[in-house]
């Protein structure tokens, strides 16, 4: 498979040719031993969904390390309100002088941190990553249906991305109206200083982002559903696929309403329409705005920001259902319920954005709707968490730092998903929206299982990925200093919120009755740190690992699935040979044949009176 | 220079923590041990630790709650947070059981069914009974804690305010709040952005008779007792008027009014009392990020008596007085 013997074929520019979108074994006979030779093409204009897929994770894990720079920043702040700290002097010069944070500095920071772990770390870099690594991998596909759409979604997140952490440095700040961007406030730079360049910056980033999040996701459907190799139903797809597919395709339907919305919002600010203002009167002056509504932003912000939140979670709780049968030598259990719950996960999240807007003067009828719909979002979720302690049940449970991170996502889902009941009770949301009990819910929820998700993958499929596996041991102190402090930061602030202490809020002091809280909001401040702390050793140990970590084999962790069937050394078309054949469900671990191994691949066809377990 | 310096000393420790890594490496490839072996080992503590953190994180949690139920909110000094807030606690109750029940089983089943060479692990792949009684229970409970929800939702939002419900403005903007009393017709006159200026605060309009005897106010004074309907407007961007001690919080948009009625039931005074706390004042909060100040933004708020109520509101200026000084 040398390369440079290839001349044959005769195409000079293979990646570039629109035919490497049809991957047939006919085509791939023709071609298939054309690997790109330079390093351009190799590492950087890759066509290779497996290159893409690192390139999704590397620039995640950058973006990953600002946003979690900038909450230990403000961190400082509220732990420590007005104290001077040379390390804020060194590293935000004029946005703290003296060493405290100023006042327009910590919007912005929550601001942009809110967005880049939302949307840079948990949609691009979750799905952008594993998605791209698993889909073509599992199925049994050559590459994804368009490798050069593929490119491209990921070279719209990276210039996203990097608009992104340029806006920070701009004159007037960062945007500063909260990840939301809700208007007036986001739409009149007389509002608030971020609202100027640096919300525009924002908006350009963000619709690019959403460009790079479609073209991934249109490319994710079609792969799925065109490139599934023999034998490879439906019903026999891993669920890390399942939840890739169906999170892929919530974004194509809720992505397009966002830009709409941010479109609409770049009017109002540039061409002076009044799509989301009225009636507003600022800086000695009544603005000539009329007849917009602020509140019609929120209905289409929400609808795409609820499913946005599943679009950040599914793809972890699929990793974790992978991670977990295959950690626990067991199969999944049930499922198809667990299938059925994707679904309606997906298809319920579209209809429950409300649950964000009960106080806002919407109807109180509508609101009613809103948290039937939103209680039942719960059924789906509560089955998935049984079907996750089922399969731990008598179960022959390797303790792998992937495994363990699936176990903190169980853990957090369950957490952070029964505070959902609470909120979604409108009459209790009253007291609690916009308070500290928010923030915790979907920290945990969210943010913490989606991100214990991210690393469950990155444990997994190190491996895969680089050939290499990560150090273990680091893996367990990783791991166990930040489930740690990811109870520590955040089960307090359910109590803080309870005291009625609202979110955004620079520091408690205009308020006498929420000073006796410094002292939980300083040791909430500590737990962040060690946090913080503890993800330079993931850091560390990620590339550590990736230059000398001990080299893999083939399957690790003695899995079922395909990708495990590919050579370790990455190989642009995947399988060197001709792609295998699927005979059985995903899930067949322990499997009582008389056989001393507790695995049987997918590729291995069912035995004389065998029954496939998974059903079709 | 100093970016310089500390660029240097990360850069340093880096290389020598993978220095180090790699010795350790070095001296494990010298005596090479069974990786599998290795991995037991490992699973055998991490079981202990799952089970150590179980007990660590309920610990935790009962041990933050106990102490910080001093600094949860008083009880309700209004008649709707009463109801809601015995909800809470019933919902509270009802996920604290989830919650303790399946984090149980989660580290439970990690620790106990933790890998053993030559085991294999129970093939179960799955069993409909128990996955519609798993289905069937969440379902009930949560149609109950709805019907329950959506009661209470409704005392509190949907039905009509009452005939003698107080009428008052609170009128929000960058950043304060500023509350109007409808006045003796109990209607607030009319107001617009365009008729903003430097005495008429908040646009309303003079040649509306209803507006002559409102009253403006930088703070909120109520009756005990009696319902008050707020009405919100805003005049530049979105405020959240949220007064935690009553539980009642709505926001204020700019381009639309909203409303919320509830009817205090505790003056300041005996909030006072209820909390020991001889310097306990009531207060209206800005909820919705508004601006650089957002986290200033308040009013303050005063429940009374009837008497002390009339009294206070008979040494107002009316809006029409203000406007022909
Ligand atoms: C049992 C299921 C859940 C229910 C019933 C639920 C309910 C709610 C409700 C009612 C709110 C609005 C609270 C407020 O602003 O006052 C909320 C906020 C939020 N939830 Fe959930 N939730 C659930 C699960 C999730 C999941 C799985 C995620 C993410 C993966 C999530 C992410 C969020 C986020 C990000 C917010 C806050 C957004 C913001 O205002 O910045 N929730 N949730
Ligand atoms: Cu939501
Ligand atoms: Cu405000």
């Amino acid at each position: 498979m040398n390369p440079h013997q290839d001349a044959t074929s005769g195409h000079e520019h293979d990646h570039n040719d629109q035919e490497v979108n049809h991957w047939s074994e006919a085509w791939w006979k023709h071609h298939g031993t054309h690997q790109p030779h330079s390093f351009w093409t190799k590492y950087v204009f890759s066509q290779d969904h497996k290159m893409i897929s690192k390139q999704f994770l590397i620039t995640a894990i950058v973006m990953g390390v600002v946003a979690m720079s900038l909450s230990t920043f403000f961190r400082l702040q509220l732990g420590f309100p007005g104290q001077s700290f040379k390390i804020l002097e060194f590293f935000l010069g004029k946005w703290a002088p003296d060493g405290v944070m100023s006042p327009d500095f910590y919007l912005s920071a929550i601001t942009i941190h809110g967005t880049i772990m939302v949307f840079f770390v948990l949609t691009g870099g979750l799905s952008g990553t594993f998605s791209n690594l698993l889909i073509p991998l599992q199925v049994g596909a050559r590459d994804m249906a368009s490798g050069f759409l593929n490119m491209l979604s990921y070279w719209f997140f990276l210039v996203s991305s990097i608009i992104m952490l340029l806006s920070l440095f701009v004159e007037g700040g960062a945007a500063s109206s909260g990840w939301t961007v809700y208007p007036p406030l986001s739409a009149l730079p007389q509002a608030i200083s971020g609202s100027g360049l640096g919300m525009t910056l924002w908006l350009v980033s963000m619709v690019l982002f959403i460009v790079s999040a479609l073209l991934g996701g249109i490319n994710y459907v079609t792969t799925v559903f065109n490139l599934r190799t023999a034998g490879m139903t439906m019903w026999r797809l891993p669920l890390t696929v399942w939840s890739f597919t169906v999170t892929a395709i919530l974004g194509i339907l809720s992505f397009p309403v966002l830009v709409g919305c941010m479109l609409l919002l770049i009017f109002d600010r540039g061409l002076g329409t009044s799509f989301y203002l009225s009636d507003i009167y600022m800086g000695g002056q009544a603005l000539h705005y009329s007849g917009g509504s602020p509140i019609l932003f929120q209905h289409l912000f929400w609808f795409l920001g609820h499913p946005e939140v599943y679009i950040v979670l599914l793809p972890a709780l699929g990793l974790t259902s992978e991670v977990i049968s295959t950690n626990a030598r067991k199969p999944i259990f049930g499922y198809k319920a667990m299938v059925y719950s994707i679904l309606c996960i997906g298809f319920l999240s579209f209809i429950v954005w409300g649950h964000h807007m009960f106080i806002t003067g919407m109807s109180p009828f509508l609101g009613s709707v809103f948290v039937f719909t939103t209680l039942l979002i719960a059924i789906p979720s509560a089955v998935k968490v049984f079907a996750y302690l089922a399969t731990l049940w008598k179960a022959n449970i390797q303790l792998t730092p992937a495994m363990l991170c699936a176990i903190g996502v169980v853990s957090f889902f369950i957490s952070g998903g029964i505070t959902g009941l609470i909120l979604a009770n409108s009459a209790l949301d009253i007291n609690l929206h916009d308070t500290y009990f928010v923030v915790a819910h979907f920290h945990i929820v969210m943010g913490s299982s989606a991100i214990f998700g991210m690393f469950a993958g990155v444990y997994h499929w190190f491996p895969k990925m680089f050939g290499k596996m990560m150090n273990r041991k680091l893996g367990y102190a990783h791991f166990w200093l930040t489930i740690i402090s990811v109870y520590g930061v955040f089960f307090p602030m359910h109590l803080i919120g309870l005291s009625g202490v609202p979110r955004r809020y620079y520091n408690n002091e205009s308020f006498a009755i929420f000073d006796q809280l410094n002292g939980v909001n300083a040791v909430i401040s500590l737990f962040a740190f060690l946090g913080a702390i503890a993800q330079f050793i993931f850091i560390f140990n990620f590339f550590y690992s990736i230059f000398r970590g001990k080299k893999a084999t083939q399957n690790p962790w003695k899995s079922t699935t395909l990708e495990w069937t590919t050579p370790v050394e990455a190989y642009h078309g995947n399988w060197t040979g001709a792609i295998p054949e699927v005979h059985r469900w995903p899930y067949d671990y322990g499997k009582p044949n008389g056989k001393e191994e507790d695995f049987i691949p997918q590729t291995l066809p069912l035995e004389e009176g065998e029954v496939d377990a998974g059903g079709h | 220079m100093t970016t310089f310096l500390v660029g240097l000393v990360i850069i340093l420790v880096v290389i020598i923590v993978a220095r180090i890594m790699r010795i350790l490496e070095l001296t494990e490839e010298l005596c090479p041990q069974d990786d599998a072996q290795e991995q037991q080992k490992e699973n055998n503590w991490n079981a202990k630790i799952l089970l150590a953190f179980l007990v660590l994180m309920f610990s935790y949690v009962a041990y933050e709650s106990f102490n910080y139920i001093k600094f949860l909110l008083p009880v309700s000094a209004s008649k709707e947070g009463v109801i809601s807030d015995k909800m809470l606690w019933i919902n509270f109750g009802v996920i604290g059981i989830v919650f303790v029940f399946t984090q149980i089983l989660l580290f439970w089943f990690g620790y106990s069914y933790v890998y053993k060479k030559g085991k294999k692990a129970f093939f179960f792949t799955h069993n409909n009974k128990l996955e519609f009684y798993w289905t069937l229970i969440p379902t009930i409970v949560l149609l109950g804690l709805i019907g329950y929800g959506l009661k209470v939702w409704n005392d509190i939002m949907l039905k009509p305010a009452p005939d003698n419900a107080k009428v008052i403005e609170i009128y929000a903007r960058q950043f304060d709040f500023t509350a109007r009393y409808a006045g003796n017709d109990n209607k607030l006159g009319y107001a617009y952005y365009k008729l903003i200026d430097g005495t008429n605060r908040l646009g309303v309009d003079a040649t509306d008779v209803t507006s002559h005897d409102d009253i403006l106010s930088t703070e909120l004074h109520l009756p005990v007792n009696q319902p008050i309907l707020l009405k919100m407007r805003s005049q530049d961007v979105i405020h959240s008027a949220y007064l935690p001690e009553f539980r009642v919080q709505m926001n204020n948009v700019p381009g639309m009014t909203t409303q919320f009625c509830f009817t205090p039931t505790i003056t300041t005074e005996e909030m006072q009392k209820i909390t020991k706390n001889p310097k306990f004042e009531y207060i209206m909060i800005c909820n919705k990020i508004c601006g650089a100040a957002h986290f200033t933004m308040k009013m303050h708020v005063v429940v009374e008596t009837p008497e002390q109520y009339n009294e206070w509101l008979s040494k107002q200026q009316t809006f029409i007085a203000s406007m022909t000084k």
